[in-house]
């Protein structure tokens, strides 16, 4: 917004111009960062397409690396079970060539020979091809939960900033959708693949060997192939892209209806949001439908090209036997081979399908993994002193979320170790950024925050979450039981400290009165236990986490007067020699501080204990006297 | 992480397992035409794909012979024609497969939504959403598979079977016997591995919805994991679980691959026994060589239809279990529904008498009720304050009103109404609900604000957003077209909260339930939206849930809730100097600095 310097003229002045209109079209809004729907590696000029392409393929290879001997031990299976497939049709034609002029004269030898090798093929085929499928199996579920893994751990990793715009019902179709398609590759069709193309060679080389100018015509039906084949890669690797892109916003808006379901409901939200879904799930159909018709021409195309060919060769054949240029026999063989020729290539046009759909996946998912956290981990992390860990710099330091607005210009600040610091100022002051920059969910753009004299670019993540804790008033609850959320906060923690942690913070009563007390299941994200009760076991995790500064960011926003005082003397004794920083709104919160910071526009304007800032005619007097007014 | 068990209801078990999948038939009936049609041009195509080997034969034996050359051209014309005929069939098939099932997959899927939808809130407290999730996804993918390709080509089998089977009894009865005889393992084999593979692929299919709900609660509460730096805890736990996915798969895969092998053993052993009968047969002179060769080719035909018997069984179980899981929502019934007779008094007729008599409230699946014999009146235009200890109810006394939930004793009327007889569209319009945690969509600053009116102008947007004291919206990037993250998390606590509150207010509701809607604004901005709430709503009734003395202010009166009961009622002052209860809950004076030892022993481990 070009105004946005200009907070104090009538915003109505902005209302024509900004004004969205309330079309389906639009109901999404303008998204900040142009980066908003995709992994920064996913481009749509052709450079980084052909990378991501590249990327994907060299992601696919790592993931194949270590079983490379199975897959070694699974090709040799497919063609000892092809081998034994193949022998069976040939010793039945020696069954009836050799054996049955024998067993006339009655000689039972050969057939009982043969038919001995026909039950050796037999069984040799059914042990190939049980082995073969059950290693493939292990191979490509081995891969996918590698692959799985790596993606879940590195969305783990990836910044604060990328997860908000990525957004989590895209982190979902990540894990999930794109995971599934690149399954249904695995669950079948590597065989037809190896199989096709080791048939599609032997046959070749037989038909050069049995006649020149007949294998010459069916050769011509190459460049058709690959030409046909080409405009298949192309067309259909954009399409499965777009499928990619669509079942995404199908489970974004999918998982947002549901999570949002009782605004949805009470906002009578649903007749627009069926028209949105229906929108978005007819966009993933038609992209579907599109990628579906590619194969759909395809696969008859492919069929139509070994047609003619079987055509022109019965044709040309024919007319060369006609003319005496070649036998009957020859002719035959030619026409029973073409057809083993051209009926793989059918299979082959269907795995390659599968690959394109899995390929737009893979892409998607080397896009994620191709993303560099924004907040590295250092190569080479500096311990965090023993003592004075909990001493805090902001030196200069700078920051906005995005360029064209800073929220902190040049900020300095200095918490020595064991000092409560409350930091109050008007929303948007820049409260919670610097709560933020302390927890190194973002690195400034200027400047240094440091712990302990150490820069927090510097300190190792496991290092810097044990010495350091955020508490926001947004309090998130796994699923499982109580207990286990409360020893989220230390995960070697007993049932004792558990509850003693819980007693402490005074979430002891209400967790005791639970169905099943510390082991009741807290279900989807706590829905059963209200705001206030979820931030007691966020403040027990907290207790029981024991870091050497505390981050509190309107974590008690939610709590009855009583249950904060109670928190509050128990934080007071935590906090006794531990840093904190400590954002509220209510005054109440601030009396416990040390050391009182006024934040405006990102800078500091008012500095010191609280009882001298009270008796100052600042800002923090001001607020006083107007929070005093409001308790009477 | 242990799936939910609670949330399934009804037993799958008893019924047949194709049960759900046929009870899903009438989303396929608009496409009957089109089924018809593929099933035509698919067994079309397999003629004109039998056919084509047959010319061949007839060139060799005949023009070739005869040294005839135009009957050679003749034929190959014919081979070509046929060889056209069938990659044009094919196209048909597949095109109008793809249309048709894609379309039947989307119907289910909206029809999920739409029912998801309005599916009270306790469903979707129990149930997680990761594995409503997968039923969207996943279980549909697998059914539009089923029906794309593996009914078709079932059906396409079972007749190749039949025919190839029906010829070989006509060319020699007693080898075609042995042949036909065959099908008994077949069918053995095919039945063991269907129940086996369906028992396989529920589990699969729960552990993918499994999985997908810890994606989806890591997403949620990534925040949190990374405070406290538990990425690795939560990647074991994710290890875990994948782990129990790809065992099931493993097994599957294993039980496909046992399965498809012995289903490619049986017609193999059959040919050996063919071979050795016939040759047999053809020594004793009863079939002439010729026969034995015409038969043998024919029944090589057998091979693939029965080969892929495995995966059309596997593709079949899959939809069958997948159709199960989307059964089990569907067939869930919405608990709170329209009344038969359910009144829509206009708007101007109610003037928003708010009355709770005898209320209480239990959750589905406690002991405990959370209320318990409420009585409450709130007059038209008076603003009462509810105020209670963590955890006493004040929430949920809320989410009755607009019938998040229903009482499960008592009735809430409005203006005499019952909320039970009242069309739910007409009650959700009549009361404004702010939500304690303000929950935005990742939708433009516009859509989110007009949530409960999409009609609203420009001019009313502006005036909800400055009583709301919100109009940092226009000053966003792109005004309120701008996209706010999700869950509104790029915006701070309190401008989320103010967002909420304007949308609230843009509803024009006759009735306001606050639920501690300002908790996150700093205590000017609160006084700012007091006022401008108390002006510009004078005759709205107002519930509003209240931690803070200040907002009491904003009060009438108060009602006091204590577990679960309303122990006062009252003005402020009245209450602070009669109600000890009150007092301690609402005391002004700042907590001082600890002075009464609390236990830290544990502190210091």
């Amino acid at each position: 917004m070009t105004d946005g310097d200009n907070p104090g003229g009538d915003p109505r002045s902005a209302v024509p111009v900004r004004r969205p209109r309330p079309a389906q079209e639009n109901w999404r809004g303008i998204a900040v960062d142009p980066d908003a729907d995709r992994s920064r590696a996913e481009d749509t000029d052709p450079a980084a397409v052909a990378r991501l392409r590249a990327r994907s393929r060299a992601l696919l290879r790592n993931l194949l690396h270590p079983h490379r001997r199975q897959l070694a031990v699974a090709v040799a299976l497919l063609l000892i079970q092809n081998v034994a497939g193949m022998a069976g049709p040939y010793l039945v034609m020696l069954g009836i060539d050799r054996a049955i002029p024998p067993l006339q004269a009655g000689d039972a030898g050969p057939l009982t020979y043969i038919a001995a090798a026909f039950v050796v093929a037999t069984v040799a085929e059914y042990a190939a091809r049980r082995g073969f499928l059950v290693r493939s199996a292990r191979i490509g579920q081995a891969v996918l939960l590698d692959l799985r893994r790596r993606v879940y751990r590195h969305f783990l990793r990836l910044s604060v900033t990328f997860h908000e715009r990525y957004t989590s019902g895209r982190m979902v179709s990540r894990l999930t959708s794109d995971l599934d398609s690149i399954g249904e590759l695995v669950g079948g069709g590597i065989d037809s693949l190896v199989l096709a193309a080791l048939s599609i060679l032997s046959v070749a080389a037989i038909l050069l060997w049995l006649d020149l100018p007949l294998a010459a015509v069916t050769l011509l039906a190459f460049p058709f192939l690959f030409w046909l084949s080409r405009w298949f890669a192309r067309t259909s690797a954009v399409a499965y892209r777009w499928t990619r892109d669509t079942i995404a916003l199908v489970i974004v808006h999918t998982v947002e209806s549901l999570r949002g379901i009782r605004a949805v409901q009470a906002f009578r939200r649903e007749p627009r949001n069926q028209r949105i879904f229906t929108r978005v799930n007819d966009d993933y159909r038609r992209a579907s439908l599109h990628a579906f018709q590619l194969i759909a021409t395809y696969s008859p195309g492919v069929k139509l090209i070994g047609n003619v060919t079987i055509a022109a060769v019965l044709c040309y054949g024919g007319w060369r036997v006609l003319n005496g240029h070649a036998e009957v026999g020859v002719l035959a063989a030619f026409l029973l081979y073409l057809r083993r020729f051209f009926e793989p290539m059918q299979e082959l046009s269907q795995f390659y399908n599968s690959l394109q759909s899995a390929t737009a996946a893979l892409e998607k998912l080397a896009g994620v993994l191709d993303e560099r956290p924004e907040v590295p981990e250092p190569a080479r992390p500096v311990p965090l002193p023993a003592v004075g860990r909990g001493a805090v710099t902001f030196h200069s330091v700078s920051f906005g979320y995005y360029p064209q607005s800073p929220i902190l210009r040049g900020l300095d600040l200095d918490i020595p170790a064991g000092q409560t610091v409350a930091l109050i100022g008007p929303t948007g002051a820049g409260k919670s950024t610097i709560a933020k920059l302390l927890a190194r969910f973002h690195d400034p753009n200027t400047g240094a925050v440091s712990l302990g004299g150490v820069d927090l670019r510097d300190v190792a993540d496991a290092d810097l979450r044990q010495a350091l804790v955020l508490v926001t008033q947004e309090t998130h609850l796994f699923g499982g039981t109580v207990a286990e959320n409360i020893r989220f906060g230390r995960p070697d923690a007993d049932d004792d400290a558990v509850a003693a942690a819980a007693k402490a913070i005074g979430a002891d009563e209400f967790i005791t009165a639970l169905p099943d007390g510390y082991a009741t299941q807290v279900h989807r994200r706590g829905s059963r236990l209200s705001a206030g009760q979820r931030q007691l076991v966020a403040f027990a995790r907290v207790f029981l986490a024991d870091p050497a500064v505390l981050i509190l960011d309107e974590a008690t926003s939610s709590l009855d007067v009583p249950t904060e005082r109670a928190v509050q003397r128990a934080l007071a004794t935590i906090l006794r020699d531990r840093t904190a920083l400590v954002i509220a709104h209510r005054l109440s919160t601030v009396e416990i501080a040390d050391r009182v910071v006024v934040l405006e526009s990102g800078r500091i304007v008012e500095d010191g204990p609280p009882a001298r800032l009270v008796h100052s005619d600042g800002r923090y007097a001001a607020l006083h006297r107007q929070w005093l007014d409001s308790l009477s | 992480m242990p799936a939910e068990v609670d949330g399934y209801p009804g037993p799958t078990t008893g019924r047949h397992p194709l049960d759900s999948l046929w009870r899903l038939r009438h989303y396929l009936r608009p496409y009957a035409p089109e089924f018809a049609w593929l099933f035509l041009a698919g067994l079309a195509a397999v003629a004109a794909g039998i056919a084509v080997p047959l010319v061949a034969q007839r060139v060799v034996d005949g023009p070739v012979a005869r040294q005839d050359p135009a009957g050679l051209f003749r034929l190959a014309g014919l081979a070509l024609l046929f060889g056209l005929a069938e990659a044009v069939l094919i196209f048909i098939r597949r095109w109008v497969q793809s249309s048709s099932s894609l379309g039947i997959e989307t119907a289910i899927r909206a029809d999920i939504y739409a029912h998801l939808q309005r599916l009270p809130a306790s469903f979707h407290d129990r149930w997680q959403s990761g594995q409503l999730l997968s039923r969207i996804t996943t279980d549909l993918s697998a059914i539009r598979r089923f029906l794309s390709f593996g009914l078709l080509f079932l059906a396409l089998n079972l007749v190749t079977y039949t025919v190839v089977v029906a010829l070989l009894i006509r060319l020699h009865p007693m080898l075609g016997l042995v042949v036909a005889v065959s099908a008994i393992p077949l069918f053995l084999v095919a039945r063991r591995f269907a129940q086996a593979y369906h028992a396989a692929s529920r589990r699969m299919q729960d552990q993918q919805g499994d999985l997908a709900t810890l994606v989806e609660e890591t997403a949620q509460g990534l925040r949190t994991a990374k405070a406290y730096g538990r990425g690795p805890e939560l990647a074991a736990r994710f290890a875990v679980s994948s782990r129990a996915l790809h065992d099931t798969a493993v097994g599957k895969g294993r039980l496909l691959a046992d399965t498809s092998a012995r289903l490619d053993l049986v017609p193999n052993l059959t040919l050996g026994i063919v071979l050795v009968a016939g040759a047999g047969a053809a020594a004793a002179g009863t079939l002439t060589i010729g026969e034995l060769v015409a038969f043998v080719s024919l029944q090589l035909l057998l091979i693939w239809p029965v080969q892929g018997l495995g995966w059309i069984i596997a593709g079949g179980q899959e939809a069958a279990t997948a159709a199960d899981r989307i059964r089990e929502v569907l067939d869930t019934p919405p608990a709170i529904l329209d009344a038969p007779d359910a009144a829509a008094p206009p708007r101007a007729q109610l003037r928003g008498r708010l009355r709770f008599s005898g209320v209480s409230f239990r959750y589905p699946d406690a002991r405990e009720p959370v209320l318990r014999d409420v009585d409450l009146t709130i007059e038209p235009g008076e603003t009462v304050a509810l105020v209670g200890a963590t955890g006493s109810g004040k929430s949920t006394l809320l989410s009755l009103v607009p019938r998040l939930h229903d009482v499960t004793g008592g009735h809430i009327t409005i203006d005499g109404y019952d909320v039970r007889h009242l069309q739910l569209a007409t009650l959700r319009r009549l009361v404004g609900v702010a939500f304690e945690e303000p929950t935005l969509f990742s939708m433009s600053v516009w859509e989110n604000v007009t949530l409960g009116r999409p009609d609203a102008g420009d001019e009313e947007v502006w005036a909800a957003l400055t009583l709301a004291q919100a109009t940092f919206a226009y000053d966003l990037p792109w005004g309120l077209a701008t996209r706010v993250g999700e869950q509104g998390l790029s915006l701070s606590g309190g401008q989320r909260q103010r967002l909420a509150l304007a949308r609230t207010v843009l509803s024009r509701p006759a009735l306001l339930l606050l639920d501690d809607p300002l908790s996150a604004l700093d205590v000017h901005t609160e006084a700012l939206v007091e006022t401008a709430l108390r002006r510009a709503l004078p005759d709205t009734t107002t519930l509003v849930v209240v931690h803070r003395p200040a907002t009491i202010a904003l009060a009438d009166r108060v009602a006091l809730l204590e577990a679960g009961r309303i122990t006062a009622l009252g003005r402020h002052a009245d209450l602070l100097a009669t109600v000890p209860a009150y007092r301690a809950l609402l005391a002004a004076e700042p907590g001082p600095p600890a002075g009464d030892p609390t236990p830290n022993g544990l502190v210091r481990s």
